[in-house]
């Protein structure tokens, strides 16, 4: 069995799923992104391709230029392509009726400040590509969604143009996190900051969080409807119940085996195999 | 064990590292990346790009 395990830097999250891979009885077959080169119809002799890249736009394009040459791929590139870009997302969790905070999207200052205003404050503004909760924006009134805006507009490249605006919600202090492999959501995590931007890569302190039979549904629902696979669900906790925030398609789970006593490397190693299996 | 290439001291690199990995340099704090295992070989580690990260 050959499976190939995409990556740029090594991380802890790579070097956990290298040793579960090897506790499988498999040898993963490296592929450094830095190092490929693809030519559209060939690629690498693997059985099933992992993406580990920590490069979004590597890892989206490497995808299809490997299920181009007939490589089945973990994550697609479509869910990549869906996760990948908030946007999509939302499009996807909407078409799946997942529920969601409130979103609009316009593409010129005032038409994004009209939409801002008709979600009332305060509102986030988000690149419809980013992570790790970089460049998020709470504004709270008129006076930061115009000087927000016209910064964007000016100092922005041009998809920081493309506004991406989400209704705020009060989440007191912390937000869920949850692990979906395949058919099943494995576990989750609390993830708790005094700020509002409760990402761990900022400082959040993650603890366990019981995966409920809610959880388990809304988070399994986000991952069918941006494809299914591996994937990470960012949850709000709110009055209406549940709802998804976003979907990460490489996710990274170095805080969450301890807290929650899953070892989810393995779980996913094992659910890799079965597909080479299958 | 191989050297900083910021500043010089010895960094230990374990025995199953493999290339690719992040490290931290212990007296600078710097992030490295193993660039090779035999010989060890350090560079410093491409800072963050505005697509890393889920």
């Amino acid at each position: 069995m050959r499976i190939g395990l995409l990556h740029s830097l090594i991380r802890k999250e790579e070097k956990l799923l290298i040793e579960a891979f090897r506790h499988a009885g498999v040898e993963p077959v490296m592929i450094d992104d830095r190092g490929l080169i693809m030519d559209f119809h060939t690629a690498p002799d693997i059985d099933i391709l992992v993406e580990r890249s920590i490069n979004h736009s590597r890892a989206l394009h490497a995808l299809r230029l490997f299920e181009s040459a007939g490589v089945c791929c973990v994550n697609s590139h479509r869910v990549a392509q869906t996760c990948g870009d908030k946007l999509l997302t939302t499009a996807a969790l909407r078409d799946h009726g997942v529920a969601q905070p409130e979103c609009r999207v316009a593409f010129t200052e005032t038409s994004a400040l009209a939409a801002i205003e008709e979600l009332g404050y305060p509102v986030v503004l988000k690149p419809a590509v980013g992570s790790w909760g970089r460049l998020l924006s709470k504004i709270n009134d008129r006076d930061a969604a115009e000087t927000v805006l016209e910064h964007k507009t000016v100092l922005g490249s041009y998809h920081h143009s493309i506004f991406y605006i989400q209704q705020y919600v009060e989440k007191h202090g912390r937000d869920i996190r949850s692990f979906v492999v395949g058919d099943d959501c494995i576990a989750a995590i609390y993830r708790s900051s005094d700020h509002w931007i409760t990402n761990t890569a900022r400082g959040a302190q993650a603890s366990r969080c019981e995966v409920t039979p809610e959880l388990a549904e809304v988070s399994l629902a986000a991952a069918h409807a941006v494809g299914g696979g591996i994937v990470a669900v960012d949850l709000f906790e709110s009055e209406a119940g549940l709802l998804v925030n976003e979907v990460n398609y490489t996710m990274e789970f170095r805080n969450s085996i301890d807290t929650t006593g899953v070892n989810i490397p393995q779980l996913v190693a094992d659910y890799v195999i079965g597909l080479v299996k299958q | 064990m191989g050297e900083c290439p910021i500043c010089a001291a010895r960094v230990d690199v374990a025995g199953d590292a493999i290339a690719g990995e992040l490290l931290v340099c212990a007296d600078c704090g710097a992030e490295l990346e193993l660039i090779a295992t035999a010989p060890v070989e350090l560079a410093e580690a491409p800072t963050a790009e505005e697509d890393w990260g889920q």
